[in-house]
């Protein structure tokens, strides 16, 4: 059994024996511990007096009010982050203070639990934060031993790579040993299916080029005037063979001309990559409008389609290398995985940012803001 | 009575292609396209065996399908098949050492494994 000690930092006496009375019996399961975790409640009623206890306690989890009779709780969050210390702030907040949590969520809080809380409410929040915990740390003493440097990408790399090939031999070998007859009819779909794993093969080693021209955290090189409008052209005229086969219209709306120092190659990816996004994820008969805007020293790029839409669960999973959402609607499309992760690496170059607005079922808007650079 | 033999894996080509051979092997298949899937299946279904792939929505769904297997159903045999070790080195050895406390699976099985010799480790497992 291991044990994760809990600091409550909250002035209302009620919430932190609520706290400890929910978690008095409470432990976490889970297939990659070997033992399972347990929790002791540690109290603070102020955050002068929750940093006494970080200090003497070094506890592995805190759930932290902000509106104390002292200091704030996002000082006590900074005084965590400053430290460097490995411990997971949660900030509890009532439902008014909502923004303040969110903006500590970007200042380093993992998370945030509305108050008021059910025990239910709690529990789930903390077995997932100690999972997450339980991992973090679990890396980290991997990376200090030195096993996991690329290891990741590696593994799930050479696992995309050969999946297809697998398939394909796998469907090979049923038509060598003649499992379904002696017509060629009869393994139309298995040569379907092989051409298609080949054409997903053939956009995976394209993405795996455009990720070997960038590295992540470079400073661009190649910076030329450009203009915006042209390189989303030459973007819509690779897709539109693509967007015709799924009846998707494109529109281009851009009012005046839009220049900017960059590099055409890397402009280009970003439009390839949302592009081909909106319309793959489209519905038939949908379309997908493109918005260039420039204001003050700032480009704004904006790919909207009408399509599956993605739900905010997977959202935050997006730009991460690899991932790709996998549910009905999207069973019976390929992709590599990299697309979106690529993008977030070029825009990361240029200073940008990029964020997503989605509905389920009525489509997903990209905006992709960069910053003009000198 | 046909044995039942439960397949999961996200790659669909790999799962029709499981699932015509374990039917050639003369077993009842089902057939689940990723772990949440494979969760509702087992909520009223016991197979017999279960193979699974490890890396489907989360890169360790493999491990966690097998642990609700066996907290559900204890007894049935659990084939975790990968091509994790050909790809990383990484290799698992679930009869001894301090992995089997957390790894439930009865074996590990290259994807690429000849069909006579799956069908050898199948029997083993259901000790026919």
């Amino acid at each position: 059994m291991a044990e994760y000690k809990i600091l409550v930092v909250d002035d209302e006496p009620g919430i932190r024996m609520g706290t400890r009375r929910i978690l008095q019996n409470f432990r976490v399961d889970y297939p990659f511990m070997d033992e399972h975790i347990e929790f002791t409640v540690l109290e603070a009623a102020s955050g002068e007096e929750g940093i006494e206890l970080i200090d003497s306690e070094m506890p592995d989890i805190i759930l932290l009010d902000n509106k104390l009779p002292g200091i704030q709780g996002v000082e006590v969050l900074e005084y965590v982050k400053k430290k460097l210390l490995d411990i997971v702030v949660v900030m509890i907040t009532s439902y008014a203070s909502l923004e303040l949590a969110v903006k500590a969520t970007r200042d380093g809080a993992y998370d945030f639990i509305p108050k008021p809380f059910t025990p239910q409410e709690l529990r789930s929040s903390l077995e997932n934060i100690t999972k997450q915990l339980f991992l973090k740390r679990m890396t980290q003493k991997m990376n200090k031993e030195g096993k996991l440097i690329r290891f990741q990408f590696l593994s799930v790399l050479s696992h995309e790579l050969k999946a297809p090939i697998n398939a394909i031999e796998g469907y090979l070998k049923m038509m060598q040993d003649k499992q379904a007859g002696e017509s060629i009819d009869a393994y139309h779909e298995m040569i379907d299916r092989s051409l298609e794993r080949i054409a997903g093969m053939r956009s995976l080693i394209m993405d795996l080029l455009d990720l070997t021209k960038i590295e992540s955290g470079k400073p661009v090189q190649n910076l030329k005037p450009i203009d915006i409008a042209s390189v989303a052209k030459l973007s819509i005229d690779t897709m539109r063979p693509y967007a015709i086969q799924k009846d998707v219209d494109i529109y281009l709306n851009c009012k005046e001309k839009v220049a900017f120092n960059a590099d055409a190659n890397e402009i280009e990816i970003i439009f390839n990559n949302l592009i081909s996004n909106a319309v793959k994820y489209n519905k038939t008969g949908g379309r997908v409008d493109i918005f260039i805007a420039s204001e003050n020293d700032r480009i704004t790029i904006q790919v909207t389609d009408t399509g599956i839409g993605i739900t905010e669960e997977d959202q935050s999973k997006l730009f991460q290398d690899f991932v790709r959402i996998k549910n009905h609607k999207t069973r019976n499309i390929t992709g590599s995985g990299l697309g979106l992760s690529i993008l977030k690496k070029i825009v990361d170059m240029y200073q940008g940012e990029i964020s997503v607005h989605s509905i389920p079922e009525k489509g997903s808007t990209f905006t992709v803001t960069l910053p003009v650079l000198n | 009575m046909k044995k039942t033999v439960m397949i999961v894996d996200d790659d669909m080509d790999y799962l029709f292609q499981m699932k015509v051979r374990i039917e050639q092997f003369g077993f009842e298949a089902i057939a689940a396209e990723g772990q949440k899937e494979a969760e509702t299946i087992l909520e009223t279904v016991r197979p017999d065996l279960a193979i699974l792939d490890l890396m489907m929505e989360n890169e360790d769904s493999g491990f966690i399908v097998a642990y609700k297997i066996k907290r559900k159903y204890p007894e049935v045999p659990v084939i975790i098949a990968t091509a994790v070790t050909a790809e990383t080195g990484m290799t698992f050895e679930v009869s001894t050492g301090p992995n089997k406390d957390w790894i439930k699976a009865d074996l590990f099985l290259d994807k690429g494994i000849r069909p006579d010799q799956l069908l050898k480790e199948i029997k083993k497992l259901l000790k026919m």
